[in-house]
């Protein structure tokens, strides 16, 4: 593994029933470096993503990772009861953080919304919300899967700031992204 | 590691129970419909009715419990709760803990508050015997719930799982129904049965969250 590199993956390989999915997969996260996944749909995007998450065990391979890391999916992980301010006060406590949620709720142009159950709000709104949590606490790696599903333009240059910040710090970044215009990477993988 | 994650897992559990409203009280419905049936099957002899009461409200008591245990963790694979969780670094079986005791509080505990009232309606004498009774079956039904709930992390990504959640849990219920019934009955075992039904409760809680975890686990993967 390269020197000082936060996300380290190699020779990832993983089997969905009796097909491979993907094999030989191997990738290396710089701090500062965004890493875009690319292939069709049910390519394993995803799956790779889970897999460097720990969600998914791959069949070959072996995934190391120096520091924390945030994970942003298509499922938000929001209860139908759940308002964004609940959400963020939740997880807020789960990791140890003590967080000013208004501040942060502001921040992300979820002001309005931020009492209202999730089961009522509209994609984009669920979207800001799991969003939010990056903020919760620093961790350097940030998979993403989609992030930019359902957002508007306007909660896309939000997204966009925030990875850049994220990235001036140091932090590292790899986000499956369908055919987004505008999103800086440097560096490629197409499973 | 703390124990944040946890106590969260709690809360969330917690929260998700009262927020349901109905949802809360559809066992409790389901526990005081059966058992208020039963006379209306085999007739109104008190004697009778004083015989079967404690035995059938152990049988309702685990009925019931598997009415909502379906939606505990099915409900996190879909909403994605449960990859949050799992990534916590809290382990999955104190997570899955966590959510089946805040599980039982509100929904398993409220039938054995009822208990007494039930077991007035099937003849039973107004005396100090109701209270031990209600702890009987609060004790057993944390044995219910949390072998229910290996049944529910097992079906977590089964549509209408409820089905595979009785055909895993049931048998495991056996121990705490056997030993629930003689410990109320008036048996010459009947002053070592309450322990025997510790026991079991005290297996379940030792055991069953390891198989939610790995099950939990495997539902994630």
């Amino acid at each position: 593994m390269s020197v000082g590199s936060l996300l380290y993956g190699n020779n990832i390989g993983i089997m969905r029933g009796e097909r491979v999915l993907f094999r030989d997969v191997s990738l290396s996260l710089s701090p500062g470096e965004a890493i875009v996944l690319r292939g069709a749909n049910g390519a394993g995007k995803t799956t790779l993503l889970r897999i460097l998450a720990g969600l998914t065990q791959a069949e070959t391979g072996e995934v190391s990772k120096q520091g924390a890391h945030h994970w942003i999916a298509h499922r938000e992980g929001l209860k139908p009861h759940e308002t964004p301010a609940d959400h963020l006060r939740l997880w807020a406590r789960a990791w140890g953080q003590t967080v000013e949620v208004r501040q942060l709720l502001a921040d992300m142009g979820l002001s309005k919304p931020a009492d209202v159950p999730a089961k009522y709000l509209s994609a984009g709104q669920r979207r800001r919300t799991a969003l939010a949590r990056l903020r919760l606490e620093d961790r350097p790696i940030w998979l993403l899967d989609e992030p930019f599903t359902a957002l508007d333009a306007d909660g896309k240059s939000l997204l966009q700031a925030m990875i850049s910040n994220h990235r001036t710090q140091g932090g590292g970044v790899i986000a499956a992204i369908h055919g987004e215009a505008g999103f800086e990477f440097d560096t490629q993988v197409e499973i | 590691m703390s124990g944040a994650p946890i106590l969260s897992a709690f809360r969330q559990a917690l929260g998700e129970a009262w927020a349901g409203g109905a949802g809360a009280l559809l066992p409790l419905g389901f526990f005081a419909g059966t058992t208020v049936l039963v006379p209306l099957g085999v007739g109104t002899e008190p004697a009778t009715l004083r015989a079967i009461g404690p035995g059938i409200l152990w049988v309702s008591l685990a009925l019931s419990s598997l009415v909502t245990l379906e939606r505990v963790f099915q409900a996190d694979t879909e909403d994605g709760a449960l990859d949050l969780w799992l990534q916590t670094g809290a382990p999955a079986a104190a997570i899955a803990a966590a959510k089946t005791f805040a599980h039982w509080l509100t929904a398993g505990l409220p039938l054995a508050l009822l208990s007494p009232m039930l077991l007035l309606m099937f003849q039973a004498r107004a005396s100090g015997a109701l209270l031990e009774n209600m702890g009987l079956y609060a004790i057993g039904g944390i044995a219910f719930y949390f072998w229910g709930g290996v049944g529910a992390a097992l079906s977590a990504t089964v549509r209408r799982g409820g089905l595979l959640i009785s055909l895993i849990a049931l048998p495991l219920y056996v121990p705490t129904a056997i030993f629930g019934a003689l410990a109320m009955g008036d048996g010459p075992s009947s002053a070592s049965a309450p322990l025997f039904l510790a026991a079991t409760t005290l297996f379940a809680l030792a055991a069953a969250p390891f198989a939610m975890g790995a099950a939990l686990r495997l539902a994630a993967d």
